[in-house]
C-alpha cells in the first residue's frame, strides 16, 4: 500500500541528511576535542553554513517542483488531531490514520526546531557582521534545539530501526510503499479510506 | 493551510498549535534564553564537570579558532617579544616570564557571541609590571597584541592595558594554561568581550595608532567594553 509519495520521501532524505552534515559539522565546532582533532575551524565553518543553504535550497526546489497538491493535504493530515488521536497520546491505543498521533507531532516539532535553526543560525552569521542582530540567546537557542534534536532524532531512528512492531515504517519512507497487514493493524483508519497519497 | 481540519468534526488543529506553540516560544528564548540556561547549568554544574573537558565545553567555554590549526607550545624554544616604543626591548622565555611578580585574580569572561565563564582564576603577570619593565617609552599609545595563530591580533590603548585586572596569564584555575585556551600565554582583561583576550601572544609592540584588529576589521568594536559595545 503506497504510503509516501516521491515528494515526501525527497523532502525527508533532504532534511535527514542535512541534518546529519549540519550537526556533524556543528559538532567539530562545539566539542572541544573534535575541534583539536580536526582543526580547520573556518573551513568546517564554511561548510556548515553552506549545508544550511543548500538544505533550504533543496527543500524549497522539491516544494516548488513536486507533488504541491499532495503536501497541502499532508499538512492537514499533520494539522488534525481527532477524539482517536487523543485517546492514542493517552493510552498508545486507537486506531489511526496515515500518521499517528505522535508523528504528527514528531512533524511539527521537527518544523519548529528546523525554522528556529535557520533563524537563529542567520542571527549567529549576521551578528558576526552587524552589531544590531546581536542577541543574548542566540547561541543557547542553536546548542539547546541541537540538543532537542538529537533527543527526537534518536527516538525517531529506534523506532524506524530498531523497534520491531514499528521498524516496518522504514520501508514506506525508502520505497513509498508498505505491507498491507502492516498498515491494517498501525494505520487502521487509514486503510479504510483515508485519502493517502497519490503515487 | 486551511482553517478547517481535514476530516471528522472532532479533530482539532493541534498540529499547528504545537508548531507555532514551538516556534513562539524558540524566538522569545533570544531574549530569556540565556539567564534560563545559566539557572540550569548552575544545576546541571556537577554532572557536566564529570564529564571529560575535552567533550563538553566545559564550565561554558567554547573554543573559537581562526586558523587551520591551533599553536603548539614548546618551552625550549617559545618566546615573548615586547618591541617597539619601548627603551630595552625584551625576549622572554617562559622561565623569565615564570620568574616576573606573579598575580592572581577571579574573574569572569564575556564573550560577545553570549556566553560567560564566570570565577575564572587567573594567575600570570601584570600587563603594567611587564610594560614597566621594558621602559615604555611615553608615546607609545597602543599596544598591538599578536597571536602565534596567524592571522590573530587586537589592540589595547596603553590606558586600556594598565587597567588593575589585565594580566598575561599562564595559569588557569590552578593548571597551566591548556593548548585551546591559549598556551603559554594568553591576554586577559575582563572588562571587554574575549575577542580582546587574545590567546597563544608571542608579540606585543607600541606604537603610536592603532591597527585593526583581526574582529575588528570585520566590523566588531576596537573597545570592547562589556555591555557596552557591539550593540550589546
Amino acid at each position: 500500500m503506497r504510503r509516501f509519495s516521491r515528494t515526501e520521501r525527497g523532502l525527508h532524505w533532504i532534511h535527514a541528511s542535512a541534518f546529519v552534515a549540519l550537526l556533524a559539522t556543528g559538532l567539530i565546532l562545539y566539542v572541544p576535542y573534535l575541534g583539536e582533532v580536526v582543526a580547520r575551524r573556518p573551513l568546517v565553518k564554511e561548510a556548515h553554513l553552506l549545508t544550511a543553504v543548500a538544505w533550504a535550497v533543496a527543500l524549497s526546489a522539491v516544494v516548488v517542483l513536486g507533488d504541491r497538491r499532495g503536501l497541502r493535504q499532508t499538512l492537514r493530515e499533520l494539522d488534525a488531531f481527532d477524539a482517536d488521536d487523543r485517546r492514542w497520546l493517552r493510552s498508545g491505543r486507537a486506531p489511526q490514520g496515515r500518521f499517528n498521533a505522535g508523528q504528527k507531532l514528531n512533524a511539527a516539532l521537527t518544523a519548529a526546531f528546523a525554522l528556529l535553526f535557520a533563524v537563529s543560525g542567520a542571527l549567529l552569521w549576521l551578528g558576526e557582521r552587524d552589531t544590531r542582530f546581536r542577541f543574548d540567546g542566540t547561541i543557547v537557542l542553536h546548542d539547546g534545539l541541537t540538543l532537542l534534536s538529537v533527543v527526537l532524532l534518536t527516538g525517531h531512528l529506534y523506532l524506524a530501526l530498531i523497534h520491531p512492531t514499528t521498524r516496518h515504517a522504514l520501508r514506506g519512507v525508502t520505497r513509498g510503499d508498505v505491507r498491507l497487514e502492516w498498515a491494517r493493524e498501525h494505520h487502521a483508519k487509514w486503510v479504510d479510506g483515508t485519502p493517502g497519497p497519490r503515487a | 493551510m486551511e482553517t478547517s481540519p481535514s476530516r471528522g468534526p472532532d479533530a482539532r488543529p493541534y498540529g499547528r498549535r504545537a508548531f507555532l506553540a514551538v516556534t513562539a516560544l524558540g524566538l522569545t528564548s533570544l531574549a530569556w534564553g540565556r539567564p534560563a540556561w545559566q539557572a540550569v547549568s548552575g544545576a546541571t554544574k556537577p554532572l557536566t564537570d564529570a564529564l571529560p573537558a575535552s567533550l563538553v565545553p566545559s564550565s561554558g567555554w567554547r573554543i573559537y579558532t581562526v586558523a587551520s590549526s591551533m599553536p603548539v607550545f614548546d618551552p625550549a624554544t617559545w618566546r615573548l617579544r615586547v618591541a617597539g616604543l619601548v627603551g630595552s626591548p625584551r625576549s622572554f622565555s617562559y622561565d623569565d616570564l615564570r620568574a616576573l611578580p606573579r598575580a592572581e585574580q577571579v574573574s569572569t569572561f564575556h564573550c560577545v557571541t553570549g556566553w560567560s565563564v564566570p570565577d575564572v582564576r587567573w594567575a600570570g603577570v601584570r600587563l603594567s609590571s611587564l610594560l614597566d619593565r621594558v621602559e615604555a617609552q611615553p608615546a607609545g599609545s597602543v599596544l598591538s597584541v599578536v597571536s602565534a595563530e596567524r592571522p590573530y591580533v587586537d589592540t589595547l590603548t596603553i590606558e586600556q592595558a594598565r587597567l588593575h585586572d589585565v594580566m598575561l596569564a599562564y595559569e588557569m584555575d590552578g593548571r597551566p594554561l591548556p593548548r585551546e585556551h591559549g598556551a603559554p600565554v594568553r591576554l586577559v582583561i575582563p572588562e571587554m568581550y574575549g575577542y580582546k583576550n587574545v590567546k597563544w601572544v608571542e608579540r606585543i609592540t607600541l606604537g603610536r595608532r592603532a591597527e585593526p584588529g583581526y574582529w575588528e576589521q570585520q566590523g566588531y568594536d576596537t573597545d570592547a567594553w562589556v555591555g557596552a559595545s557591539n550593540g550589546l
